[in-house]
């Protein structure tokens, strides 16, 4: 193996930009992402983060115990913003988790073959975010020991959930992302989980893989039937990309307050969740292949390709921003004038900013190949739009301050539980991702080989020649 | 292909089937245990406490066939059905079985001008409220939630008081519907008595239409 980098963001008609660097055959690309689960210590880096994404985590626990003994008025929730960080966390981290999704089925299913370095653990990813997301609504209910009322469950009070409301929709839509997804995830790792198995040194880590290979043993059987499943799996995995973040957007549309009930609300949910998504997958994609070397695998054209569709998902939810803004002046109704003029203006006006600054402003960056190519740019680019789409949510949630009665308006003030539960719950996500990174195949080693020319049947024979 | 990496021997073909039937039939199980043991029909219904005093329903309401509101005498007006003070007994009682062993509680509590600690056998939890008036008065009997009382020598709790088992009856009032005149009478069952006609005429004549809001118990 040579440590000769091509530049592959090169766009030449005559041959296929080569999305694996520097491998020359399967056995050295095996070689190469399993370092990363083999290496006796992991790097120094990993142990820093995941201290301190720990010790966030162990926070996050002690505050749900604080919570759970005390209640839910150690938040800022107050008349009239009842839903204060709990529904920003959980729309934030849902729309982090939609990329895995897009990644893993849509870019599948239309053959997009630079989603093999970056699907695993943007699927990963998902899973981690979808668990964060999960966590608030079900903290959000204040009586955790009912939470189980948000399933239809047959019970002795003779009652069901609410059917018309999309708080319950919500609960079906997330509940089965995160079937799908972790199943799309699982499956799609058995035969690397296979791999790690059959290298493993130890006997306990040969039993460990072992058992979560399913006992994979690469015959052309369990091949066609894995790739059967995958596929069907992306199909049914497909329209949960643009249901789920649809459904959080529900929540919002369906009730009658100025500000949210609009019909833009589902596209401009989507578009938004994948930026988002997509801006995390850089955000951990970026250190990540610095810190284990697999800057071969996950290259400057990967990169590339995220922030494109950054730059077209954050052109998108730009666009619905100003159609907000253009549909509350023609429609004519003054709440809804109102409601925008407040946003943009009224005392939450800083948080606005902030979000029109990271969210449409910056991807704009991106238009510069120059800026696409750079990751020290690109890094601050997408933490800018991590924090921006917070604030999105944040926005959104605070049209509750100044309904439709003066008498009941508000100002929102975050405690300082909401802000730190914020946290622990990045600390709750990073710890799992870590964990990850350690233990699990963070690239498809199988899916990554099939993109290298050499998986070509008729990669050594010169055009018109027969193989001898 | 070294030996070595054969970790697993050969019974842990099994696991994997093994694993699928446990974590499909544990849940179940789960679930119906919680389901049905847990509710208040098997938790709740016979609920039997022993009583300081063994005062018979069954020789009272039954035998003798005294009316429920001879001592229950605010069941008609208030929301709660009194429980007797020591002077009802002693109306009675200073001159029948005056000797009796068994009531020598009810004296001695009577000389010293206090209660009997009866315990409580129908107890709704304190967040329900229940207006024993409001379905006398529509015709809803004693039976219908306290069962025969007139048969039980010892009274326990005959149904489940769930919230299921009262939006039951709130969603479909009418087989629960009786005139008046019967409504202290544990023998009658409009199911017999009745047509559905006539128990439809009731639920018209009495105005009934249950509220299922939350508010109407949870206030």
């Amino acid at each position: 193996m040579s440590s000769v980098t091509i530049d592959n963001t090169v766009e030449d008609p005559k041959q296929r930009a080569p999305l694996v660097l520097n491998h020359d055959d399967f056995a050295s690309v095996t070689e190469e992402i399993c370092r990363v689960n083999e290496a006796p210590k992991p790097p120094k880096a990993w142990y820093v983060s995941f201290i301190i994404a720990n010790m966030l985590a162990g926070l996050l626990v002690l505050l749900l115990a604080y919570l759970f003994i005390t209640g839910v008025g150690i938040w800022g929730n107050q008349n009239p913003v009842m839903w204060g960080f709990p529904i920003v966390n959980f729309v934030f981290w849902v729309g982090i988790g939609h990329a895995g999704t897009l990644i893993s089925a849509i870019l599948f299913l239309f053959r997009q073959r630079w989603r093999t370095a970056i699907n695993r653990f943007a699927e990963a990813m998902t899973i981690f975010a979808v668990i964060c997301a999960g966590l608030f609504p079900g903290i959000h209910v204040g009586r955790i020991w009912l939470a189980y009322w948000l399933f239809p469950i047959p019970n002795q009070m003779g009652m069901w959930p609410q059917f018309r409301s999309p708080l319950l929709w919500d609960v079906f839509a997330v509940s089965t992302y995160f079937t799908v997804s972790l199943l799309f995830w699982y499956v799609g790792m058995v035969p690397d989980l296979a791999t790690l198995r059959d290298r493993a040194t130890s006997r306990f880590k040969a039993i460990i893989y072992g058992l979560f290979s399913l006992g994979w043993r690469g015959s052309m059987r369990h091949w066609h039937r894995y790739e059967r499943a995958y596929l069907l799996l992306a199909a049914l995995a497909t329209p949960l990309v643009l249901s789920v973040h649809s459904v959080v957007s529900f929540d919002f549309a369906v009730s009658q307050l100025p500000g949210w009930h609009t019909t833009i609300f589902p596209p401009y949910f989507v578009a938004g969740a994948i930026f988002s998504g997509f801006a995390m997958v850089n955000t951990l994609a970026i250190p990540s292949r610095q810190i284990w070397g697999l800057k071969n695998f996950i290259t400057m054209r990967h990169l590339e390709n995220i922030n494109k569709i950054i730059l077209v998902t954050g052109s998108m939810v730009g666009f619905a921003y100003m159609m907000e803004f253009f549909i509350a002046w023609y429609s004519g109704a003054h709440y809804e004038a109102f409601a925008f003029i407040n946003r943009a203006f009224g005392q939450h006006a800083w948080a606005y900013w902030i979000m029109v600054s990271c969210n449409v402003i910056s991807p704009q960056l991106f238009w510069f190949k120059k800026i696409r190519r750079s990751i020290p740019l690109m890094f601050i680019v997408c933490l800018a739009v991590n924090v921006g789409m917070w604030f999105e949510r944040f926005v959104i949630v605070l049209s509750l301050e100044q309904d439709f009665l003066p008498s009941s308006w508000g100002y929102f003030t975050p405690t300082w539980i909401d802000i730190w539960m914020l946290i622990g719950s990045f600390g709750l996500f990073m710890t799992l991702f870590l964990l990850f990174i350690r233990f699990l195949p963070v690239i498809a080693i199988s899916e990554v080989k099939a993109v290298m020319p050499q998986a070509d049947p008729h990669h050594d024979q010169k055009h018109g020649e027969a193989k001898a | 292909m070294n030996r070595q990496h054969y970790v697993f021997p050969k019974w842990s073909n099994m696991l994997l089937p093994t694993l699928i039937a446990v974590s499909t039939v544990v849940p179940l199980y789960v679930v119906l245990l919680a389901a049905y043991g847990f509710s208040p029909k098997a938790t709740d219904v016979g609920y039997q406490p022993e009583q300081p005093i063994p005062f018979s329903h069954a020789v009272h309401a039954g035998q003798l066939g005294m009316d429920c509101r001879y001592c229950h005498n605010t069941v008609e007006v208030a929301a709660k059905a009194a429980i007797p003070p020591t002077q009802t007994c002693m109306n009675c009682h200073e001159k029948i079985k005056k000797d009796s062993d068994q009531l020598q509680l009810l004296h001695e509590t009577y000389q010293r001008g206090e209660s009997i600690p009866w315990v409580r056998v129908h107890d709704l939890p304190d967040y329900v409220y229940f207006h024993h008036a409001a379905h006398i008065s529509r015709g809803v009997g004693c039976v219908s939630c306290h069962g025969r009382v007139d048969q039980m020598e010892v009274v326990y709790q005959h149904e489940p008081l769930s919230m299921a088992w009262c939006l039951n009856c709130h969603r479909n009032p009418e087989p629960h519907l009786r005139p008046l005149g019967e409504i202290t009478n544990l023998a009658y069952d409009p199911m017999v008595e009745l047509t559905a006609d006539e128990r439809h005429q009731l639920r018209k004549l009495h105005s009934i239409d249950p509220s299922q809001d939350c508010s109407t118990c949870h206030r």
